[in-house]
């Protein structure tokens, strides 16, 4: 990502430290990852240590301090979703993009993450990919959705 | 300042508005154990062995004494069988996770806590944030901050920060109840600013 972005984003936001989870979020949401030299700027141009960043970059599952791919993949693993074969939905995800939780794959298409209740049990089991919802998952069904991503 | 009078143990204490419980324990020599108190940092809360009994116009509750105000005709025990029992919880679980520390073992040793109660699971840490809030509030540096959460919540020196400033300080080493803090310091120091400080000690 490049400083002019970062600045950008951080420059709404100059010198008010209250606005930390605000800025950290909008460069995850534009970047994918929060990298080092990031969150050194907001460091000193939101005047917060660099030790209360990482605190909160390290605390919320949101912000990923490793890059992520382009499209971020979250199997929901709640109680609801298990019950409906979550697991089973889960191998057949880390089957097809060959990646298991946590990891993103060589070209950077797609990272894999599993969440815990995404809201919408009845529609377990369930994807969310980009943040758009994919319910009643099959494990077999897993490849109709995840194909329609470059 | 507003004068009160509460009773400690029976006792009867001068305390002025504003100050907590534990405040008004010790200035009147009554022992409170802490771990994560300390006279310089604001109050935190974190551990809960100053945990005491209140008693408010006749109803007891458990509250930790060094976030504790207070009131007028408050009543404190600073032992009773439940005070006793929650201190003896806490030692249990923190002895899980730092059970070589000198500090719990001796506070164990009053309170009869078995070290070996649960399973271990040496963090060596028990994340009182001494060091993190000493070096925040009092040096004004901010090498050592907690990352992540729950379970896996540790501390971690800042390497920029920490090449620079802590070879000269580690006021933060004696703070800690177990040896983690500077057996991290070791650890980030070897692995993230090795040349500093092997120029200086050399120049030592
Ligand atoms: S390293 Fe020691 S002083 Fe720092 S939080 Fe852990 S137990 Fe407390
Ligand atoms: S458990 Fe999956 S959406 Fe609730
Ligand atoms: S000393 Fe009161 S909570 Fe730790």
């Amino acid at each position: 990502m490049e400083n002019k972005k970062i600045d950008r984003i951080i420059n709404k936001y100059q010198g008010k430290p209250n606005s930390l989870i605000q800025v950290l979020l909008e460069i995850q949401s534009e970047n994918h990852w929060l990298p080092k030299e990031a969150l050194d700027r907001v460091s000193k141009k939101l005047n917060v240590p660099l030790s209360q960043i990482m605190q909160i970059a390290t605390f919320h599952n949101t912000f990923s301090l490793i890059p992520k791919g382009r499209h971020e993949v979250h199997v929901c693993t709640g109680s609801s979703c298990h019950v409906r074969g979550s697991t089973r939905l889960l191998d057949a995800v880390q089957e097809l993009i060959g990646i298991r939780p946590g990891e993103t794959d060589s070209d950077s298409k797609f990272s894999l993450d599993t969440s815990n209740c995404l809201g919408c049990c009845n529609l377990g089991p369930e994807i969310i990919v980009d943040g758009k919802h994919h319910g009643k998952v099959t494990p077999a069904k897993a490849e109709d959705v995840l194909k329609n991503y470059e | 300042m507003k004068e009160i009078l509460l009773q400690i143990d029976g006792k009867e204490v001068k305390a002025t508005e504003g100050m907590t419980v534990l405040e008004a324990a010790r200035s009147a020599d009554i022992f409170i154990p802490t771990l994560c108190y300390h006279e310089k940092l604001k109050p935190y809360g974190g551990c809960r062995i100053c945990t005491v009994e209140v008693e408010v116009r006749g109803w007891t509750r458990p509250v930790a004494a060094c976030l504790y105000p207070v009131e007028q005709d408050l009543k404190v025990r600073t032992r009773s069988e439940k005070v006793d029992r929650i201190r003896k919880m806490i030692l249990e679980l923190l002895l899980a996770h730092a059970p070589y520390s000198i500090e719990l073992q001796n506070l164990a040793q009053e309170y009869g806590a078995d070290k070996d109660r649960f399973e271990k699971e040496s963090s060596f840490c028990i994340l009182c944030g001494l060091c993190v809030r000493y070096c925040a509030e009092v040096k004004k540096k901010h090498a050592v901050g907690f990352v992540k959460s729950g379970a896996k919540r540790e501390i971690s020196f800042i390497p920029e920060i920490s090449s620079k400033e802590c070879w000269n300080c580690k006021e933060c080493f004696p703070l800690c109840g177990t040896s983690y803090l500077q057996a991290a310091f070791v650890l980030a120091e070897s692995l993230a600013f090795s040349s500093a400080s092997s120029k200086n000690a050399t120049e030592k």
